[in-house]
């Protein structure tokens, strides 16, 4: 019998581990939460899951309102027909499963059944980008790629707790079909800190700088907000501004940040092809803005399994890599 | 039709005998079949196999079960018909004109356009189309959400009936939806299934073997029942046994339903190439004549 080496670095518990920072201030289940309390209010609400409700939080609300959740098993096709079908009848449902489940699997079931007839159906998927260690089969990192493509479709990829606790509320009220990037279980608490409301369809300025403008979403603000306060350090004048809704893209708030003389990147939790930097891109052009802005996202290739503080670090959504990758290009 | 007649009617209390019924869908099917053949000219070429083929089926929904309002096609209290098969459009405009929730005029700017009428069914353009079917196996996913909404909502009593097609059984999404329609226990759903036995590449049977497609229904937890798509007693019969077993709390029924592409006109019943048949211009009125002389032998029996 030989003595096994033990492999260094993280094990299987981070990868499955939140993207939190260690002892960062979390909220837990805050889709959860805020999807019962809305049903308190409105009868229209329903949720259902394939299969999938504890790890989307949507077992909150089952706990909440029992009679109108609906499991589904582990049939994506059948979750999105039959939220199309709840909505036919004037229901407003909110249909959660992984992200790559939903963009891979039934996108030809939110196409047809939901996007084309314009229903009011929020499809919420979890694991988002690089939020899992798990591998290609969990990682949605073309999630957005995917959707953008979609008529009526509106994207919203949340920074924090009080991003999707106050985004909830607003696309149940939203007339026509939602995606819904989820961050579950223990999520950050970001956003309260500053001047900030979640508002579907628009961009905020989170923080002001005369160098950089960061322009983010998802759980990138996060890190865009930490690499500017570690930039400051450096004496280095660096604007945060978060777009939490992808499509409809709020160009007019986002290209009057960039059309100035500063350094300007976008960071985003998906890859480089098809999210947050080419809508970005696409405004730009299309407003004739000829503006050199630097991408901050994952690469366009699938990416390794592993412990998540690695695999950020390797992909370069990490504040460190953040800061230096904003200092090289400062030169 | 007034929303009274229509449930009275389906509540068979309208005084009408069996074999009335069956004489109306039958009556129905035949100037279905005509619609069908009069739109199919226009194109010189389309779904008009699968339209003389399913006209019995859809006839007995139409002019025999389905409770609706020809004026107002999205009356609250409808039961619901999906088109599944959204290649079948031709066959249910054919069907609804008959209903008089289109006018038989119209049918004539099927699948030019601009019309309401598109070559694939689609619910944004036509009256009394619930859903965009043709990407196939979507109908029974959204007719469970329809069918556990309308318990939800306490109006069990209305009925989904979703029209597919032996290719659709093909789908995974179709067994997704039979294994969640059991689960729920949707009494009030019923799936017609029109086993024409073809499909795009040729033969059902060739092309993915689905046989034995009454034990998989059952297996799934359904109340299953094979039948003659093509005849109108038979369809009434097994549309009468499953609102008979329809409850809020119940299984929910299949009619499988073989039939035969073509039906009604013999020059198409045996054209080799049927999926979307191509049918030269002198043929029309051949393909008219038969349809009637059909019609005609069956009265005199």
């Amino acid at each position: 019998m030989t003595t096994a080496t033990k492999p260094k670095g993280l094990s299987t518990s981070a990868m499955i581990a939140s993207f939190a920072d260690p002892g960062q201030r979390t909220e837990s289940a805050p889709f959860g939460h805020a999807l019962a309390a809305l049903a308190e209010q409105d009868e229209r609400i329903v949720g259902l899951t394939a299969d999938l409700g504890k790890y989307t939080d949507m077992h909150i609300f089952a706990e909440a309102h029992p009679e109108r959740f609906f499991q589904m098993g582990m049939s994506e096709q059948l979750l999105f027909g039959a939220a199309a079908g709840m909505a036919e009848l004037g229901l407003v449902p909110f249909a959660s499963t992984y992200s790559v489940f939903a963009a891979r699997r039934a996108y030809d079931f939110i196409a047809l059944d939901i996007a084309e007839p314009n229903l009011n159906v929020n499809v919420v998927g979890g694991l988002p980008g690089l939020t899992t260690g798990y591998g290609p089969s969990h990682q949605a990192t073309e999630d957005m790629a995917i959707f953008r493509g979609l008529p009526n479709l509106t994207i919203v990829d949340p920074c924090d707790a009080l991003d999707i606790a106050q985004s909830v509320p607003q696309l149940a009220a939203h007339d026509g079909p939602t995606y819904l990037r989820l961050l579950r279980g223990k999520v950050p608490a970001v956003l309260d800190e500053y001047d900030y409301t979640f508002e579907l369809g628009k961009a905020k300025v989170l923080r002001v700088g005369a160098d950089v403008v960061l322009v983010s979403s998802g759980l990138m603000t996060m890190r865009a907000l930490q690499a500017a306060d570690a930039l400051a350090a450096h004496k280095v004048d660096v604007a945060v501004v978060h777009s939490p809704t992808i499509k409809p893209f709020d160009a007019e708030t986002v290209l009057a940040e960039l059309d100035t003389p500063r350094l300007a990147f976008t960071l985003e939790n998906h890859t480089v092809v098809g999210g947050l930097f080419s809508a970005t891109a696409d405004a730009a052009a299309q407003r004739g803005l000829g503006k050199r802005i630097v991408p901050i996202a994952l690469p366009d290739e699938f990416l390794d399994a592993g412990a998540l503080p690695t695999l950020h670090e390797r992909y370069g959504l990490s504040k460190d890599r953040i800061v230096a990758k904003v200092l090289a290009e400062l030169g | 039709m007034t929303i009274a007649d229509t449930a009275a009617r389906v509540a068979g209390k309208d005084g009408r005998s069996r074999d009335e019924r069956i004489t109306a869908v039958a009556d129905s099917a035949y100037r279905a079949r005509h619609h069908a053949l009069d739109m199919g000219e226009v194109q010189g070429q389309g779904y008009v196999g699968q339209a003389l083929g399913a006209a019995d089926m859809m006839a007995a929904v139409y002019a025999d079960q389905l409770r609706y309002d020809p004026a107002d096609p999205h009356w609250e209290g409808r039961d619901r018909f999906l088109l599944s098969t959204g290649h079948y459009a031709i066959g249910f405009y054919a069907a609804i004109a008959d209903a008089g929730i289109v006018p038989v005029e119209e049918l004539l700017t099927y699948a030019t356009d601009d019309s309401r009428l598109p070559m694939s069914g689609m619910a944004s353009y036509t009256p009394g189309m619930e859903i965009s079917g043709g990407s196939l196996g979507h109908g029974l996913t959204v007719a469970v959400g329809m069918a556990l909404a309308l318990r939800l909502q306490g109006r069990s009593d209305q009925r989904v009936i979703n029209f597919l097609s032996d290719g659709e059984l093909d789908e995974g999404s179709t067994w997704e939806a039979a294994m969640g329609a059991a689960h729920h226990r949707l009494g009030n759903l019923t799936a017609m299934i029109d086993m024409n036995a073809l499909q795009a590449d040729g033969p059902t049977a060739s092309v993915l073997r689905i046989e034995p497609v009454e034990e998989k229904w059952r297996a799934f937890g359904w109340h299953a029942i094979r039948i003659d798509g093509n005849d109108p007693a038979a369809l009434i019969d097994a549309l009468d046994e499953c609102a008979a077993i329809a409850t809020a709390d119940g299984q929910p029924q299949v009619i499988i339903c073989d039939t035969k592409v073509g039906r009604g006109v013999p020059l198409l019943e045996e054209r080799e190439k049927a999926h979307f048949m191509r049918i030269e211009e002198h043929e029309w009125q051949i393909c008219r004549e038969q349809l009637t002389a059909g019609r005609e032998q069956e009265a005199a029996r």
